[in-house]
């Protein structure tokens, strides 16, 4: 695969030039490094282009045509990308938000469950306004649950239906 | 396949094609495809930013459609296996050989790589459960299934061989290493077996699915037991290691892991932590003094609660990533080849694309028996 060379020569340095610098006055600097020390081994091998920082031969960059969020752990995005289901309505307004904060931050991963929560419900939405009727027997695969676990399946349906009778019952009389 | 919330799947025909989006892309139409146990993170909804609308699936083999105006080395008509991960080659990562951590192929997370079919904190991209899919970097990972190789091996080589066997390649197991493995699902039923070709001398695997666990005993040549009929797990194993403890440990559970009430409930049930660590818990403590846990369990951000203490006090080594297929890939296929692992042995459902919800169900619930579903296009199926 060709690679195109598509970003400035040097993005930052900063971190390098603090590790380039020398060491002379640090007694013993480097006496007891062992290549051999290397817990990654074999999953990585080593060849120093970590120390590359984001000065590599880059491939050609997607065009962005839809919404991408992108981790403000990185400078942007990256050079490919999924195209499924960029944000939209409430949910993709709490993502946008959720992406402000670091990956190590609670904000931002529990943003993004709560906006999974509210676009399960924005895709119920969305089914009624496209004139489709949600089958959630089919959807949650019952069927399978009917052949192959049908004792279990009806237990767990009147269990659901006298629980909830229950609760209408109960919430009935108390109004009353 | 249409996501549309937690547990709940759609078969959904009017899917459109994807498009060539880069120049190092192909589309490919897929021949088979797995449903694989971390999907089910996905399915139940444990996965942040699983947005309604996406395709699942990232193991995959299927016949090059077309290609981009920079794909070299792929041709149309090319039957590959698409290994899960999504890589540039030329990142440091990808460089390094760190497949599963390339730089270039997921904005939404630093954490973790870009792979198929595999929420937006992956990459966003729709995965391989459809009938046609968008393969970037297609001349990176993507490999023409070699001739004589059956395609259902090959299929399994796009994630579940790679990953047992990196379980094992992580324990460091030297010959004659007791090795414990947590989980009997694929992955954990692929580690077992894998740990013997790294000279291990004696494999045991824990978990609490009966029929699991009978199936592991025979496939893998281990020993097996029910957590359930042991009490505890850790006590269990001391015992069994001369009270010292494994030599190696594995996770091959990840988030969902059952057998402690405590990580249930503020794992699975309330979200307080990042699913359950149940697995991983009686690994760090079953492992000897100086010994290697292994974690391929998938876990999701942001936390976990694990016995840090105990890490530190006995000098753990813990070793962890997401396999990294194309480095394995040469050494796996010639091992499925020289008969060395029969992977399709794990598959016990063929079912037809179009019946995706039952085939999740039946993998989710565990019923039927069901090891590993193996879903099958409409036009393969005619093929």
């Amino acid at each position: 695969m060709e690679n195109v060379k598509t970003e400035p020569e040097k993005i930052a340095g900063i971190d390098r030039e603090i590790a380039d610098t020398s060491k002379d006055h640090i007694p013993g600097w480097g006496i007891d490094a062992d290549p051999e020390n290397d817990p990654t081994y074999p999953m990585k091998h080593r060849t120093g282009a970590d120390y590359e920082r984001l000065n590599y031969e880059k491939p050609p960059q997607q065009p962005v045509k839809i919404e991408i969020l992108h981790s403000v752990e990185r400078p942007g995005i990256t050079r490919v990308f999924g195209t499924s289901t960029p944000p939209s309505g409430v949910s993709g307004m709490i993502r946008r938000w959720a992406y402000k904060y670091s990956e190590a931050t609670t904000a931002h991963w529990m943003g993004l469950i709560f906006a999974d929560r509210v676009n399960a419900v924005e895709g119920i939405v969305d089914d009624f306004k496209k004139g489709t009727i949600p089958n959630l027997f089919k959807e949650r695969g019952w069927s399978a649950e009917w052949k192959y676990n049908r004792q279990g399946f009806i237990r767990s349906a009147v269990t659901g239906l006298l629980v909830t009778t229950a609760v209408i019952a109960f919430c009935t009389s108390k109004r009353k | 396949m249409n996501y549309r919330g937690p547990f709940r799947i759609r078969a959904d025909r009017n899917r459109p094609v994807p498009q060539i989006e880069h120049p190092y892309d192909a589309i490919v139409r897929v021949t088979r495809s797995l449903i694989c146990g971390s999907d089910l993170h996905l399915y139940h909804g444990m996965v942040p930013d699983t947005r309604v609308g996406m395709t699942f699936g990232h193991e995959f083999t299927g016949i090059v459609e077309e290609i981009g105006s920079g794909v070299q080395k792929l041709k149309v008509g090319d039957h590959v296996l698409v290994p899960f991960n999504i890589a540039c080659g030329t990142c440091p990562f990808c460089k390094q050989e760190l497949y599963g951590n390339c730089h270039e192929s997921n904005p939404e997370a630093t954490a973790v790589g870009g792979f198929f079919g595999y929420a937006h904190i992956s990459g966003g991209y729709d995965g391989g459960q459809a009938e046609y899919v968008r393969v970037p970097f297609a001349d990176v990972s993507p490999t023409v299934i070699p001739a004589g190789l059956d395609i259902e091996d090959a299929v399994l080589l796009t994630d579940v061989v790679p990953t047992g066997y990196q379980a094992a390649e992580m324990g460091g197991i030297q010959k004659g290493d007791t090795v414990v493995v947590f989980g009997a699902g694929p992955v954990g039923i692929m580690a077992a077996r894998c740990a013997w070709l790294f000279g291990a001398g004696r494999v045991i695997v824990i978990d609490h699915i009966d029929y699991r666990l009978e199936f592991v005993k025979k496939y893998a040549f281990c020993e097996a037991y029910n957590f359930r009929e042991i009490d505890d797990p850790v006590l269990f194993l001391k015992k069994q290691t001369d009270w010292l403890g494994a030599d190696v440990c594995i996770d091959a559970v990840g988030c969902e892991a059952a057998g402690s009430a405590m990580q249930t409930i503020t794992g699975k049930k309330m979200l307080l932590q990042a699913g359950t660590t149940t697995a991983l818990h009686w690994a760090i403590n079953s492992v000897k003094k100086g010994g290697i846990v292994s974690v391929v369990g998938v876990y999701g951000p942001p936390f976990n609660l694990v016995p840090m203490g105990s890490i530190m006090n006995k000098g753990i080594t813990l070793r962890a990533n997401q396999a990294s297929v194309k480095r394995l890939l040469p050494k796996l296929i010639d091992h499925v080849m020289a008969g060395r692992l029969n992977p399709k042995g794990i598959i016990s459902h063929r079912i037809p694309l179009e019946e995706i919800s039952e085939a999740y169900h039946i993998f989710s619930a565990k019923r039927d028996n069901c090891i590993k579903p193996l879903l099958i296009p409409p036009r393969a199926a005619m093929a």
